[in-house]
């Protein structure tokens, strides 16, 4: 084993401190190391979307960055959206109401996806939620209960604020 | 799959980026935003066998504008994409940033990773090719700047030294009687495009082409010059004809593609002839919006 690093990051408000390879990717360190395995992976090079996290409160990929480049940030997962066990983030509900999804695989990463573009854009239209979710691929929906439930968690957000 | 071991560096500076490179040259790879470098190691289509990460150089992240725009190399393409600066005085670059991937690999994706990625399909390269732009190139004892033309030097390669990094892309400002497009075709938004264009037109006082540069992705091992279609329009006042000639040229004499998995390369022959007259009619139609500004 090739020498380890020293990471501290910040997990959905929680401090973490680990020792880690530096070819440890982030997806796997999330899920493996943390143990908060609401991250998913699906294509391990960037293409799906199902891995996408917040560094930063900016949406990017876990699996095409490295575990040691987190060191010092602040990272939110799907896990840190929901205030308690109990309850659901605006979004979460939406997709809960709109049936945006039906395996599941995908949902993590278009919900991470959508809370930092619905915080920039709360008013989109259909045609700007499909492009905000282009980078994320669903094989069950057909994406249009995915857009459906991003329209309703927009108008939700919005009737919140 | 996971990537091979390899030892990893991030240093907080430019001078210890630069020794790094200094000590190990090509077996040491830059780090940029990972959006293609990571992917290829996760393939083990890369192995290098150390990584010099340039995300804590604070001072790689910059957009400056004195006589021409200077962006710092690790500046992300969404910062680039939001800046004000480009917008106004670059818009063939703000045009083009969003047919890059994603929002979410944008986020992490620089500017200076894509230039020096040198791929054949990239926007970047065909854009900074299109505008004249100068790379800035560093080493441990000395630094120079290399224009686009001398910079991309085939299939993913560039005139970088092995101890060197790319430090700064400079753009020349958006002149007067100037129009520009950005066009692409992609299967969806985000993919690598299957033909793309990056049109310059520029008009004397009398209306008259100045200048005409038309750089095209994905038809070539580098951002694709189409040198005699340019030439044809020299001279000559702009009309439809004149932009169907030129995207005929283009495509039939300029380009030699060789397809690929989505489009063979009569179709992509053919969408550059369409396109080319697209981006023409387009960088017109601005270069008149512009004066009927004034
Ligand atoms: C799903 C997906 C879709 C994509 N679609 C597109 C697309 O449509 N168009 C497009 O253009 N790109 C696309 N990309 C790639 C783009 O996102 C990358 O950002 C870009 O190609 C490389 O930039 P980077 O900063 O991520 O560089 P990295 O991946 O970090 O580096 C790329 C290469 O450049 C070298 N390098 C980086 N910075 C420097 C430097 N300063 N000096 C010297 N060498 C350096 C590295 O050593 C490496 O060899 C896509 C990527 C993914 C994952
Ligand atoms: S697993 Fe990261 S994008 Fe597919
Ligand atoms: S719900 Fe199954 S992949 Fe999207």
């Amino acid at each position: 084993m090739s020498q380890t690093h020293s990471i501290q990051v910040t997990i959905n408000g929680t401090p973490y401190a680990h020792e880690v390879e530096p070819r440890l990717l982030l997806a796997d360190y999330i899920r493996q190391v943390v143990g908060l395995s609401g991250t998913h992976i699906g294509c391990e090079h960037g293409v799906c979307g199902a891995c996408t996290i917040l560094l930063d409160g900016q949406a990017v990929r876990s699996c095409i960055m490295l575990a040691v480049q987190a060191d010092g940030h602040e990272l939110t997962t799907v896990e840190g959206l929901a205030q308690d066990e109990k309850s659901l983030h605006p979004i979460q509900e939406a997709f809960w109401e709109a049936h945006g999804l039906q395996c599941g695989f995908c949902t993590p990463g278009i919900l991470m996806t959508l809370v930092p573009y619905l915080e920039e854009n709360p008013n989109p239209t259909e045609t700007e939620v499909r492009d905000a979710i282009s980078g994320n691929l669903c094989r069950c929906t057909g994406y249009q209960h995915i857009v459906d439930a991003a329209l309703l968690a927009a108008e939700k957000l919005q009737s919140k604020a | 799959m996971k990537p091979a071991p390899f030892k990893y560096f991030a240093p907080a500076s430019l001078e210890e980026a630069l020794a790094l490179k200094a000590e190990y040259g090509e077996e040491a790879k830059a780090l940029a935003g990972g959006q293609s470098l990571i992917p290829a190691m996760n393939f083990r289509v890369a192995q290098p066998a150390i990584l010099v990460d340039l995300n804590r150089i604070a001072s790689l992240r910059n957009i400056h504008k004195n006589g021409a725009l200077t962006i710092g190399a690790m500046t992300t393409q969404s910062t680039a994409e939001k800046n004000m600066l480009v917008a106004q005085h670059v818009p063939l670059l703000h045009e083009a940033l969003p047919s890059i991937a994603h929002p979410q690999i944008r986020n992490r994706g620089t500017i200076g990773g894509s230039v020096a990625h040198a791929d054949p399909a990239a926007e970047l390269p065909v854009v900074c090719l299109a505008l004249r732009a100068r790379m800035l190139a560093q080493s441990q004892s000395a630094e120079r700047w290399i224009e686009a033309q001398e910079f991309f030097s085939g299939l993913f390669s560039t005139t970088l030294a092995a101890d060197e990094l790319l430090t700064a892309v400079e753009f020349p400002l958006v002149e007067e009687r100037t129009g520009y497009a950005f066009l692409e075709v992609a299967r969806r938004h985000g993919d690598y495009a299957m033909v793309g264009l990056a049109a310059v037109l520029s008009l004397d006082e009398n209306g008259l082409c100045r200048q005409a540069r038309l750089v095209y992705l994905n038809v070539g091992d580098g951002p694709l010059e189409a040198t005699q279609a340019a030439a044809s329009l020299l001279g000559q006042k702009p009309s439809a004809k004149a932009f169907e000639d030129a995207g005929k040229i283009a495509s039939q004499e300029d380009m030699q593609p060789f397809g690929n998995l989505h489009a063979s390369p009569q179709y992509q022959q053919h969408l550059s002839a369409v396109l080319t007259q697209r981006a023409l009619h387009l960088a017109l139609d601005r270069i008149t919006q512009k004066a009927t500004h004034l």
